[in-house]
């Protein structure tokens, strides 16, 4: 009956409308697990599944809880399942006020709480939307009471089927930084569907890759984009993001100093305060690598690093991406550049050569662990006014 | 003039039946609507053609095959037989029987419609938020169709007040047990005391009128304010 504690071990193998699904992966139980993969490819059939709303052949266990299984007949009823689910559309009931719907789950819970009503409402801004209707609310508003909804019904694991699929561009905006400050505040594991390579690399810490109804790859979303054999570092738009601690600040130029896994990098901006982990994205077509370390470049951050593996970007082989590791030794974290064959064959780079990484963007991608609406507070204060 | 006395024995006569019927096609219609809006069976527009049949069968040949189901040779009969009685068919329980028949299709097809409006969507929400299914019923798919039950309600009272024929079949013309309204107009017209058919045909006239404006009102104001 038991399994491992730690992990969500999801295998489901069936026939679904045109074509085979069949998954293995496990995704471990916190963090957010994004499936990640083109639209139609089976992930919101998987989802569905560990849900218990659809049925197929295999085997679910949730941190050591087995929900289904077929050698010993097992099949958990949706509502015996604790998930949170939040749909693609808010899916509100519309008998019921905001309020109605927050408490809808929460009634009907294991009475000991690990997500308070107070602190759904807080973390979510819902506070004045609680006595309203539906009808009168945006689509960022719907969306976030849905999402509160959910979190209320006291899951031990999140189900979100791209959340902000159905929204438009500002609400889109508007739902991002709730979801950071979700994902920073409750150690809830979540399952999060995309088909959106910008949310996961916001968002997600593990992904599990999907093409077809099969798992492509599975693993931390740095590992992936780094691989040369899997379709994330041939986007146009290839990044890596890598985790990295703000340890000091440039007062005189308004940086600030980021300490990743083999190297040092600069951000312009207070971005952080000292001491905070932060998401850093660092594009492919960013990154330019040089022999020796440029002096008389306007670029800041210049780390060594060594390459790991040089693939062709596209058929014809001009452009190249070239993983390195970060620092002398080639211990760190793994970033990608993109070159050309020319650069390639005029550099002599190959694998073990050790180069120096010029990054000339270095983005932030988190907003960072406060809930959105502590960071407005927080903009109000130096503006003064305050007593 | 005439005593108006004796004109309330077949109103509140065919006010009871009316409600007794109503409340019993709501206890049957919930879950057969139910079945119909959600069930895969092949089979399921069978039933529910079945269940339409009073809608274009002619009132007497139902009220025939109910005459014959309710009476002594019949299972009415064999039920009568239990609580000591020989038939079914001429009482008060036999117009039930044959008022719920005759009414279930105008009391399932609104039920049916707005059970099939909610769509699979809020009861896998609830689903999802630890409601049971017949919880979710109760507390999602009930309140989302409040129209349909209201206008199947309205409609199978108005439809059991109005009924002729099948009474006329399996009820005959017993003053306080199976002389509904429709029946006394008739019985009044033979006889040619116009005075009293034009009071209570007026007085139906009236009601019909209340029923179907009260109807459009209120699915108007469900429409505007349900959402």
């Amino acid at each position: 009956m038991s399994g491992n504690p730690a992990i969500i071990d999801v295998r489901l193998a069936g026939r679904l409308g045109t074509f085979d699904l069949d998954v293995a992966f496990a995704a471990p139980m916190h963090g957010i697990t994004a499936l990640f993969g083109p639209s139609g490819c089976g992930k919101t059939t998987i989802l569905r599944c560990i849900a218990g709303l659809q049925r197929l052949p295999g085997r679910l266990a949730v941190g050591g809880e087995v929900w289904q299984d077929d050698a010993p007949r097992i099949f958990r009823r949706p509502h015996a399942r604790p998930v949170g689910y939040v749909f693609q559309e808010a899916s509100l009931f519309p008998h019921l006020s905001v309020h109605g719907n927050l408490t809808y789950g929460q009634r009907r819970a294991d009475p000991a709480e690990t997500v308070r009503f107070d602190e759904a409402v807080e973390l979510l801004g819902l506070g004045g939307l609680l006595a309203r209707g539906t009808a009168a609310l945006s689509g960022g508003e719907r969306q976030r009471v849905a999402i509160g909804r959910a979190l209320l019904s006291q899951p031990r694991l999140l189900l979100m089927d791209e959340p902000l699929a159905a929204l438009d561009g500002p609400s889109r905006d508007e739902i991002l930084p709730y979801l950071e400050a979700l994902h920073a505040a409750l150690s809830l594991p979540v399952i999060y569907v995309s088909h959106d390579i910008a949310e996961v690399e916001r968002l997600a810490d593990t992904v599990v890759l999907m093409d077809h109804g099969r798992v492509q790859a599975s693993g931390r979303l740095t590992d992936l984009q780094a691989d040369p054999n899997l379709p994330l570092i041939h986007l146009p738009q290839a990044a890596v993001t890598i985790e990295a601690t703000a340890v000091e600040r440039d007062r005189t130029y308004g940086l600030t100093v980021f300490s990743a896994e083999g190297g040092r990098l600069l951000v312009p901006g207070k971005s952080a305060t000292l001491g905070a982990r932060r998401r850093l994205r660092i594009s492919a077509a960013d990154v330019s690598l040089t022999l020796s370390a440029a002096t008389d470049s306007s670029i800041l951050n210049k780390l060594p690093a060594r390459i790991v593996s040089l693939a062709p970007q596209d058929a014809d082989a001009i452009q190249f991406n070239v993983v390195l590791r970060l620092g002398a030794e080639g211990h760190g974290a793994r970033i990608v550049a993109r070159v050309t064959r020319k650069s390639r064959d005029v550099l002599q780079l190959a694998p073990g050569s050790a180069v120096f990484a010029q990054i000339k963007g270095v983005a932030l991608v988190t907003a960072g662990g406060q809930a959105p609406h502590d960071g407005l507070k927080r903009k109000e204060r130096p503006g003064g006014g305050a007593p | 003039m005439f005593p108006p006395g004796e004109l309330w024995p077949p109103i509140l006569l065919t006010l009871e039946l009316a409600s007794v019927t109503t409340v019993l096609l709501l206890a049957l219609g919930t879950p057969l609507s139910w079945w119909l809006a959600r069930s895969h069976a092949p089979w399921k527009e069978a039933v529910a053609a079945v269940v339409a049949l009073p809608l274009v069968l002619p009132p007497t040949v139902l009220g025939f095959y109910l005459l014959i189901a309710l009476g002594p040779d019949g299972p009415g009969g064999w039920i009568a037989g239990l609580f000591g009685g020989r038939t079914l068919a001429f009482s008060f329980a036999g117009l039930v029987v044959g008022s719920v028949i005759y009414s279930l299709p105008f009391v399932v097809q609104p039920i049916r419609n707005a059970f099939q409006a909610i769509g699979e969507r809020p009861l896998e929400v609830a689903a999802t938020l630890r409601a049971s299914p017949w919880d979710a019923f109760w507390s999602v798919a009930v309140p989302l169709a409040r129209p349909g039950f209201l206008t199947g309600a309205i409609l199978g009272f108005a439809h059991t007040v109005g009924e002729f024929g099948v009474v006329l079949m399996i009820g005959g013309n017993i003053p306080g047990e199976t002389k509904v309204l429709s029946i006394a107009i008739y019985d009044y017209v033979e006889t040619l005391r116009w005075d009293q058919a034009h009071v209570l045909a007026g007085g139906m006239l009236a009601f019909a009128f209340v029923v179907v404006l009260a109807m459009l009102l209120l699915e108007k104001r469900l429409a505007r304010g349900g959402k």
